[in-house]
């Protein structure tokens, strides 16, 4: 019989059905290898007994005949969720003991669907980050570093910010996570850990009870080791809530019925821009392969020109900071988290805010604090608003001749903790072929399609129009069809 | 434009964030890597376009004007790091 941490959602979900096996035992399965998995400090907070409470009242809404669309599901949290009665930290010091009293719209409807919470998976500090190493709380580890990583001699990164997601799902700790993404935040760990990641178009999924970090870009999505499995999540987690008020009230499509279906004329979009100075040669190699696959799936593939494209990195370092300068300014001490003792009420607030954020997120606080402040507000923040209308007209020109936009998901495979940490203009070029969606506001879908020379996987990502995420899944699952991806990283539980 | 120790100063006090003061000559330096590095905007022409604050260009929905939610001042305070009675305590601020 199949190792219970070896299957997808989709087969645990018939499985349950068919009584080969209950929610008590899968939940069981995957806390153990968490314990086991333990040196990829790829959860905050480890919560397994919420998870074997959650998964015996699984079991007895299926007995009677109550199951829900995720029902008996273990599921790694991301740490930015807020969850009701669970410390929340988004990887924080500032938040090191923060305990929610309410539950973030898109967990609950997980919860209300029967998923069962393994733990608050780990995560860059506020989800600023493209390696998992800003977090308080120590890196996560990539399973892809050896089969004792805590101890490789190269310590690899799952990507970011999403790491203990991406690390947990790569490593069968978890059937499915949820992450979010801000900037490629759920898409690059994808692509560098070997899994599925999708973000929905902004507006989708509600930002209620997420943790802010900028509010115009942020989305939360599903990440899994599927293209089906990651429908089924996306089905779940999407929806209009009066909460957030960025939210759009549009019907959410069966995203499932969407997957099989034929490529057959559709026309997939290859951005030349997106061939850039300093990629991984190998990169551009699989890129075109991945076109060959869905062109001999019966797609056509055309050269499309996004012109603006090596400008969005530069807007996303203006806008992303300003927001999250602006959304930062709530932590001061006073009513959750951290606080400092301080001479005067603002020694307080700095020096709480001083020891309470780490050195990447107090560089992000000043650079949106001084492009929003008198005398440069023009000159940086409104500057990058234009061009990023400019970005997302080159997208809305696009697809007048495309239907989906195939790109690499990351430059290169997955580097080891201490590279690229000198210069944070290094690490952000980690988000070039995903950063420009966030800015348009798209859905994209980051699929695993092959090993690099170094035998590290790498991630393809499909590119649509809003709110039209079903035929991204259907070419998705034409990719995974083709590309039949079935490496495992050296450690799985 | 160049940040200098007093421009991080300045702004290091609008962002309410103690930087010690040695630590502020390396912060300028790492600020004006990543500002020079945006520089290269100027070089995209936006004349008549329009600013893009958020994707989404229906405007914010409104609701009636009621009270939903509250009632629960335990909730509020549950996380603070000092609160006495229904309120959360600041250090002195009037002498």
């Amino acid at each position: 019989m199949t190792k219970l941490t070896d299957l997808t959602i989709t087969e645990a979900l018939q499985g349950l059905n068919d009584k080969k096996f209950s929610a008590v035992e899968i939940t069981n399965a995957h806390i153990a290898g968490m314990e086991k998995a333990r040196g990829l400090n790829a959860f905050i907070t480890e919560t397994p007994d919420v998870a074997r409470k959650q998964a015996a009242e699984s079991d007895a809404r299926r007995a009677a005949g109550k199951a829900g669309d995720l029902d008996g599901i273990p599921l790694a949290i991301k740490d930015l969720y807020c969850t009701k009665g669970v410390r929340t930290t988004a990887a924080s010091h500032i938040l090191h003991n923060f305990v929610p009293t309410y539950e973030s719209t898109v967990s609950q409807k997980l919860f209300d669907a029967g998923a069962v919470m393994l733990g608050k998976a780990n995560l860059d500090e506020f989800a600023m980050g493209s390696a998992g190493i800003t977090s308080a709380f120590k890196p996560t580890i990539s399973p892809w570093s050896g089969s004792d990583p805590a101890n490789a001699a190269r310590k690899l990164v799952p990507g970011g910010s999403s790491s203990g997601s991406a690390a947990s799902v790569a490593a069968h700790i978890a059937m499915g996570a949820t992450g979010t993404d801000t900037g490629g935040s759920i898409r690059q760990p994808a692509s560098v850990t070997g899994i599925v990641g999708i973000k929905p178009t902004y507006g989708r999924c509600s930002r209620w009870g997420i943790i802010a970090f900028a509010s115009s870009l942020d989305q939360a999505g599903p990440m899994t080791r599927s293209v089906a499995d990651a429908a089924l999540m996306l089905r779940v987690m999407a929806g209009f809530d009066e909460k957030d008020s960025t939210s759009v009230d549009v019907p959410v499509p069966d995203y499932v019925a969407a997957l099989g279906k034929s490529v057959k004329g559709m026309k997939v979009g290859l951005p030349r821009e997106y061939r850039i100075d300093g990629m991984n040669p190998e990169t551009d190699v699989l890129w075109q392969k991945s076109a060959a696959m869905l062109r001999d799936a019966g797609a056509e593939v055309i050269e499309i020109s996004l012109p603006h494209t090596k400008y969005a990195l530069p807007v996303y370092y203006i806008i992303a900071p300003a927001e999250a300068s602006s959304n930062l300014a709530r932590y001061d001490g006073v009513r959750y988290g951290l606080r400092v003792a301080g001479e005067s009420l603002d020694d307080m607030y700095a020096s709480t805010r001083f020891e309470g954020f780490g050195k990447e997120v107090r560089r992000r606080i000043l650079i949106g604090t001084y492009v929003l402040s008198a005398g440069y507000y023009d000159a940086y923040y409104r500057k990058a608003q234009r061009v990023r209308r400019l970005i997302r007209n080159d997208f809305e020109e696009a697809f007048k001749i495309c239907d989906v936009i195939l790109t690499p998901a990351a430059p290169g495979t997955a580097f080891a903790i201490g590279e690229k940490q000198d210069d944070p203009l290094a690490m952000y070029l980690e988000d070039v072929f995903t950063v420009t969606l966030n800015l348009a506001g798209l859905p994209g879908i980051c699929v695993p399609v092959g090993l690099a020379q170094n035998g590290l996987p790498m991630g393809m990502q499909l590119i649509g129009k809003a709110f039209d995420e079903a035929p991204l899944f259907t070419a998705a699952s034409a990719l995974e069809k083709a590309a039949n991806f079935t490496h495992k990283p050296p450690l799985t539980a | 434009m160049t940040i200098d120790q007093k421009i991080v100063a300045k702004i290091a006090s609008l962002s309410r964030l103690k930087i010690p003061a040695e630590e502020q000559a390396h912060v300028a330096e790492e600020l004006n890597g990543i500002l020079n590095w945006v520089e290269q905007l100027n070089e995209v022409n936006v004349e008549g376009v329009e600013p893009l604050a958020s994707v989404n260009d229906t405007s914010l929905r409104t609701r009636k004007d009621v009270v939903n939610d509250g009632g629960k001042p335990e909730d509020i305070l549950a996380n603070a790091p000092a609160s006495t009675a229904d309120f959360f305590t600041v250090p002195k601020v009037v002498e």
